[in-house]
């Protein structure tokens, strides 16, 4: 599957948790980049259904039925499957009160709903050869490109905080993290912690 | 740690999910008829069952689904999971564990 980069990134007014952690990427011997404060749309729909069909329409891109899945949309954004009836959507070239008004009017006619979670998650980028190794640190997951290519997706516990864990290339070598906001700092810390042992390595 | 496959999901951890009691508990047909000791069994009474036991689990981690399992209450061993609405499943002999068929020798022989 083609990673969807995002052409542009749109800024969000608010405060990044991780803007206390600048060295983070450095600390991690380069594995883990925080990312932007991202657009995100949490969306509730029965599949198949008329819900879902109309978000489809809204994002150009069926929502995937496949547990444990994600799918680009056309526009550069993802959309994550959470649970049967439940998806995220992600996407950094647009703002939450454009996306969100234009995925609930299509959804709530149509017994559906769409809640704008911007700042419930942040999105870490984990890549290189050291990121199955921080993630097999605190993740009983099996991230082998082989059962966990790019388009899967996972949402687990990493070192006991909830995050969702997104596959972006076939090579085992690039993820996406999410992880609650209240928790990015927990998480970031610990990825510190887990990076310590291959620093000392390389070193 | 055990494993527990979601049906949704597939395995992942046990720290993944809650526990949710016993299955296939019916709501009351008629609630505003029944006594308080009826209502009480109802909502507190539950089996104690040595073996395979149907009950409800939350994938609280993952999609945060119900669904429904059949465990060996002595090996903690899963024998099945199902979703909700689904039929409880029907074990042929090969799931039955160990410790059911020891019980079964020592019953014949004494």
């Amino acid at each position: 599957m083609a990673d969807a980069a995002p052409s542009s990134t749109v800024p969000l007014p608010r405060t990044h948790p991780l803007d206390v952690r600048p060295d983070l990427t450095e600390q991690t011997a380069g594995a883990v980049v925080a990312r932007p404060l991202t657009t995100a749309v949490q969306v509730r729909a029965e599949l198949p259904g008329p819900a879902a069909d109309a978000a489809a329409r809204v994002l150009g891109v069926a929502l995937p039925a496949r547990p444990g899945t994600w799918v680009a949309t056309p526009g550069g954004g993802r959309v994550v499957w959470l649970g049967p009836d439940e998806w995220l959507v992600l996407d950094p070239t647009t703002t939450p009160w454009d996306l969100e008004p234009r995925l609930r009017e299509a959804l709530a006619p149509a017994g559906g709903a769409a809640v704008d979670v911007s700042a419930q998650r942040v999105v870490l980028e984990l890549s290189g050869p050291l990121a199955r190794d921080l993630l097999a640190a605190g993740c009983a997951v099996d991230t082998h490109p082989s059962v966990f290519p790019a388009g899967r997706a996972a949402q687990t516990l990493l070192a006991q905080a909830g995050v969702v864990l997104l596959a972006l290339s076939d090579d085992g070598q690039r993820y996406e993290l999410l992880v609650r906001s209240s928790f990015a700092r927990y998480l970031a810390d610990w990825l510190v912690d887990a990076a310590t042992e291959h620093r000392a390595r390389r070193a | 740690m055990q494993m527990i496959r979601c049906p949704w999901c597939g395995p992942r951890e046990e720290v993944e999910f809650h526990y949710g009691g016993q299955a296939h508990v019916p709501y009351p047909a008629e609630p505003a008829a029944l006594s308080d000791e009826e209502w009480a069994h109802y909502v507190f009474f539950r089996d104690n069952t040595r073996g395979v036991f149907a009950e409800r689990w939350s994938h609280s981690a993952g999609c945060r689904k119900w669904f429904n399992a059949l465990r060996d209450t002595v090996s903690y061993r899963f024998l099945a999971v199902y979703r909700p609405g689904d039929p409880r499943p029907v074990l042929d002999g090969s799931d039955q564990t160990q410790h059911q068929t020891h019980h079964q020798k020592a019953g014949a022989s004494s």
